[in-house]
């Protein structure tokens, strides 16, 4: 039943020009960033031989790459997410899945799981950027699944944060502006860290960068990608909770 | 007869507007029951209790004898449910929205092709399956709603005002429809249009300001319209004092010289007697018929007496 719900989700997307013009311009630019940071690399490389324990290509090209398609995916998820439950609540259409033998959570699992299909597909041709480097090249696999995990974690967060909003906005644009102000805000807050001397443990474990950074760097501990999932389970419970007071008050 | 709906004291409130108040019906197999009253009176927040889209305040609803509440799986299974906004994924194609709504209802996939061509076949949609919803008329959104709603074979169908915005042919073909699925499922069917449940319904209940204030049979509303009272025409001006002997006139007033309003108790009907008296003494008798309440009339006076009480 989920997977049904998740089918129609992923397959709307593509009915409509949003999903396609995404992809588009996100691979890009995405593409764009890919080639100067190979072209970077090809000049270094000399200097690079010399030094001993420099950085490989791996370290050039990979993380950068991954760590621009996490900011550019912060602006994108919003778009992605806000049309997810306040459309159908707009457009009376929710009604058809509250009278259905479908239980909430299977509607909100349903509807996460169909944009995290669209944000998988992201993430594959991202990917394939430095894979195609093979043909040529050796590459730090390890790190490079690293990364991969790291932007995977990171969608699954953002895409749990849109849902959320899109649960309680009455308007997408609402939802979406929402979103986009939670998610930088969880963005920047170790910004704060670094200008006083003062440490914010807090802001500091809060802060979405900080995690995706150290499992950027290859690091996969279990606080970063605990975070993440508890992080993505919050959300998708307080969605379900919200659509749950949804049949209570109006 | 199965019971298929069991609701009880339901109440609901929104905010401190009481809509729904202490509202108690069942409703059984094979039968069609009319939801009347004005705008605003309740109709639509009873409905979205009956189909889990609403949580009551208090009382308790039984969907073939599983608890909406305690086990809304089972409940909802059994159930077909068209919104007062029918609920269409505009992008689809008709055969993929009711694809995808026979998958949300679990049919088994065998079945599925031959529960989309029925449904298509009931509400009239099989020449516009493969066109998109968003391009179709509203009538045939209507339909496409209703097709939605029957599609899985539910016992009990709940439709909020069927027929709205649909022509007059449309409308007779899915009263026709509704009358069809009364005779094995239980349909709960809104309107405001008081024809309509005297065409297509079996049981009929008015709703007022959130309570319920008639809960009859057709039949019995065809009683409460029997006012009886006869209206009777001649040529020559009829002797009202030799009609006053016939068993069961009640009072006599004459309207013109030779037009009368006859009233009689409702349990006799003295019409036969009045048609031979009146013919024995030759006034020539030109017209004999029985005074009806309309459905609009004791509608109007139920709701009259509700609220002045």
């Amino acid at each position: 039943m989920i997977l049904t719900i998740a089918s129609r989700e992923f397959r709307s997307l593509f009915l409509s020009p949003m999903a396609w013009t995404i992809l588009a311009i996100l691979q890009f630019i995405l593409a764009f960033l890919f080639l100067t940071q190979v072209e970077a690399f090809t000049t270094l490389q000399p200097k690079l031989a010399s030094i001993e324990g420099a950085p490989g290509l791996t370290d050039i090209i990979v993380p950068p790459l991954f760590g621009n398609a996490g900011i550019i995916l912060l602006l994108v998820t919003p778009l992605l997410t806000m049309r997810l439950i306040c459309e159908e609540r707009r457009n009376k259409t929710l009604s058809l899945l509250l009278s259905a033998p479908v239980s909430n959570i299977d509607i909100i699992l349903g509807k996460y799981l169909g944009i995290l299909g669209l944000m998988l597909l992201i993430i594959a041709l991202i990917t394939l950027m430095p894979l195609s480097l093979l043909f040529g090249a050796e590459l730090d696999l390890g790190k490079l699944f690293a990364n991969i995990l790291g932007l995977l974690l990171l969608v699954n967060a953002f895409a749990a944060i849109g849902l959320f909003m899109s649960c309680i906005a009455g308007h997408p644009t609402v939802a979406a502006m929402g979103t986009f102000g939670m998610l930088l805000l969880l963005w920047i807050l170790d910004w704060s860290v670094g200008m006083n001397d003062q440490r914010s443990e807090l802001f500091e474990y809060l802060s979405i960068l900080r995690h995706f950074q150290n499992i950027q760097s290859g690091l996969i501990s279990t606080v970063d990608v605990s975070y993440f999932l508890l992080f993505t389970a919050t959300f998708i419970a307080l969605s379900i909770r919200s659509l749950d007071n949804d049949r209570l008050q109006k | 007869m199965t019971t298929l709906i069991e609701a009880e004291h339901l109440t609901r409130y929104y905010g401190k507007h009481c809509a729904v108040n202490d509202v108690s019906f069942t409703l059984a197999k094979g039968e069609v029951l009319g939801f009347l009253g004005a705008n605003g009176a309740g109709k639509t927040t009873t409905m979205q209790m009956l189909c889990g889209n609403l949580a009551p305040s208090a009382g308790q609803i039984k969907i073939n004898g599983f608890d909406l509440l305690d086990q809304p799986k089972a409940a909802k299974l059994n159930l077909g449910y068209l919104p007062d906004t029918p609920p269409l994924y505009k992008e689809l194609t008709v055969q993929e929205f009711l694809l995808y709504c026979a998958r949300l209802h679990g049919i088994d996939k065998n079945a599925i092709t031959h529960a989309i061509e029925r449904a298509k076949e009931r509400c009239g949609l099989t020449d516009v399956a493969d066109r998109l919803i968003a391009n179709l008329s509203k009538g045939f959104q209507q339909r496409v709603g209703i097709a939605q709603a029957i599609l899985h074979n539910p016992e009990v169908i709940v439709l909020d005002e069927p027929t709205v915005g649909l022509d007059p042919i449309q409308i007779r073909e899915i009263r026709a429809l509704i009358r069809e699925l009364g005779q094995d499922h239980g349909v709960i069917l809104s309107t405001h249009i008081l024809t309509e449940v005297q065409e297509s319904c079996t049981h009929v209940q008015i709703i007022d300001q959130g309570q319920l204030i008639l809960n009859e049979t057709i039949a019995g509303l065809n009683r409460q319209m029997d006012t009886g009272t006869l209206q009777v025409s001649t040529r020559l001006t009829p002797d009202i004092n030799s009609l006053l002997t016939i068993p069961g006139i009640s009072s006599i007033e004459s309207i013109t010289e030779n037009r009368i309003i006859i009233h009689h108790s409702v349990t006799a009907n003295p019409a036969e007697q009045i048609a031979a008296l009146v013919i024995a003494a030759g006034w020539g008798l030109q017209e004999l018929t029985p005074v009806k309440r309309s459905m609009e009339d004791i509608f109007i006076s139920l709701t009259k007496e509700h609220r002045e009480l």
